[in-house]
């Protein structure tokens, strides 16, 4: 780089670079900190349950665990719309 | 006053924790506080040497958890100030030497005689690391301003809150403060290192205080000296208004703007 490029071209700011990548990755790593160790197991026990009454698979049970104010929330979807009886 | 214990962590490594935990000991001892530092890095002892008493170390932590030794015999006193006490580690390599219930035991007695309790943290966030923040009432955090350093500290802040004594029994949670070091206010301003700012932001913290790059840091190591003692240097003054801070009093961050040098000090300046 020459002296006419290093004057007009500055190089761009790292410190700001990093300060977003940061906020981001910290950001996604907080949110999976706080969800508790049992909720893959619960997803689980929640499937077998459900199993015995109709035909469902891994992708239609969402297990999330949320916050509302100070009260904790879990949060359990099932999809029945596809699922056929037994 | 009730006894505290102090845990200086990080997550990440060489980022300044044993620095930190002397000087902030040796800086407590000055202020009049009667303070023991603790090496919780089994396996690898190092806070003796940067204390500068690596030859007269002849009990250890682990012999006093297992009863193999009484604390009188393995507490060092340091040589400089007599509220000062160094507590070396074992270089054990069981690495589950360190048992939760002789720790505590151990802490509770050192909490008779003791005012602080400072506990240097081993890198990493296993056993050691988990064990040296558990019994914890305040906890400081020490951050290089650089990208894995942040992302560790935000870990074992996440840590302090769910896993510590403090969490576990509902207790009021750990006071955790930010302590930044190896900052270098040229670089920040000439945005190629994040800023002081930038830290507190990301981690919400409260700061302690920011340790300026300094060479007076390696000289102290070098020597066996914690860099407070040391009044000439930046960062032996800067871990000075840290301790202050610590005590409660209100002090103005100094060394966090690019320092103007003048004619003398270019030619005669200390770091």
């Amino acid at each position: 780089m020459g002296l006419f490029s290093s004057l007009f071209s500055p190089r761009p700011k790292t410190a700001s670079i990093a300060k977003e990548r940061l906020k981001i990755v910290l950001a996604h790593e907080r949110a999976s900190r706080d969800a508790p160790d049992f909720l893959p197991r619960l997803q689980k026990d929640l499937l077998a349950v459900v199993a015995r009454y109709c035909q469902i698979n891994e992708e239609m049970i969402h297990v999330n665990v949320g916050k509302a104010g100070d009260t904790s929330l879990l949060e359990i979807n099932i999809e029945l719309a596809g699922a056929k009886a037994l | 006053m009730a006894a505290q214990v102090i845990v200086v962590t990080s997550g990440k490594g060489g980022v300044g924790k044993t620095t930190t935990s002397a000087a902030f000991a040796a800086g407590l001892a000055l202020r009049g506080h009667k303070t023991v530092v603790i090496d919780f890095d089994v396996g690898l002892r190092n806070l003796d040497l940067v204390m500068g008493c690596e030859r007269r170390v002849v009990f250890d932590f682990i012999n006093v958890i297992n009863g193999d030794a009484n604390l009188n015999q393995a507490l060092i006193k340091d040589k400089r100030n007599d509220n000062l006490y160094i507590f070396p580690t074992s270089q054990t390599r069981d690495k589950d030497a360190l048992k939760r219930e002789g720790v505590e035991r151990v802490l509770d007695e050192l909490k008779k005689t003791f005012d602080y309790i400072v506990c240097d943290s081993p890198a990493g966030i296993e056993h050691g690391a988990v064990t040296a923040l558990y019994f914890a009432d305040r906890a400081i955090i020490v951050t290089n301003p650089e990208v894995s350093s942040v992302r560790d500290s935000d870990r074992i802040i996440g840590i302090l809150s769910s896993r510590s004594r403090r969490a576990e029994r509902n207790e009021p949670p750990v006071d955790i403060h930010l302590l930044l070091t190896r900052y270098d206010a040229e670089r920040v301003t000439k945005g190629e290192m994040l800023a002081v700012e930038d830290v507190k932001e990301i981690l919400s913290i409260p700061l302690l205080g920011v340790i300026p790059e300094s060479e007076s840091v390696l000289r102290a190591s070098n020597t066996g000296t914690p860099v407070v003692f040391d009044p000439e240097s930046s960062a032996g003054r800067a871990y000075t208004d840290a301790v202050a801070r610590f005590l409660g009093e209100q002090r103005e961050m100094r060394f966090v703007k690019p320092e103007r040098k003048g004619f003398f000090r270019v030619l005669f300046g200390r770091a």
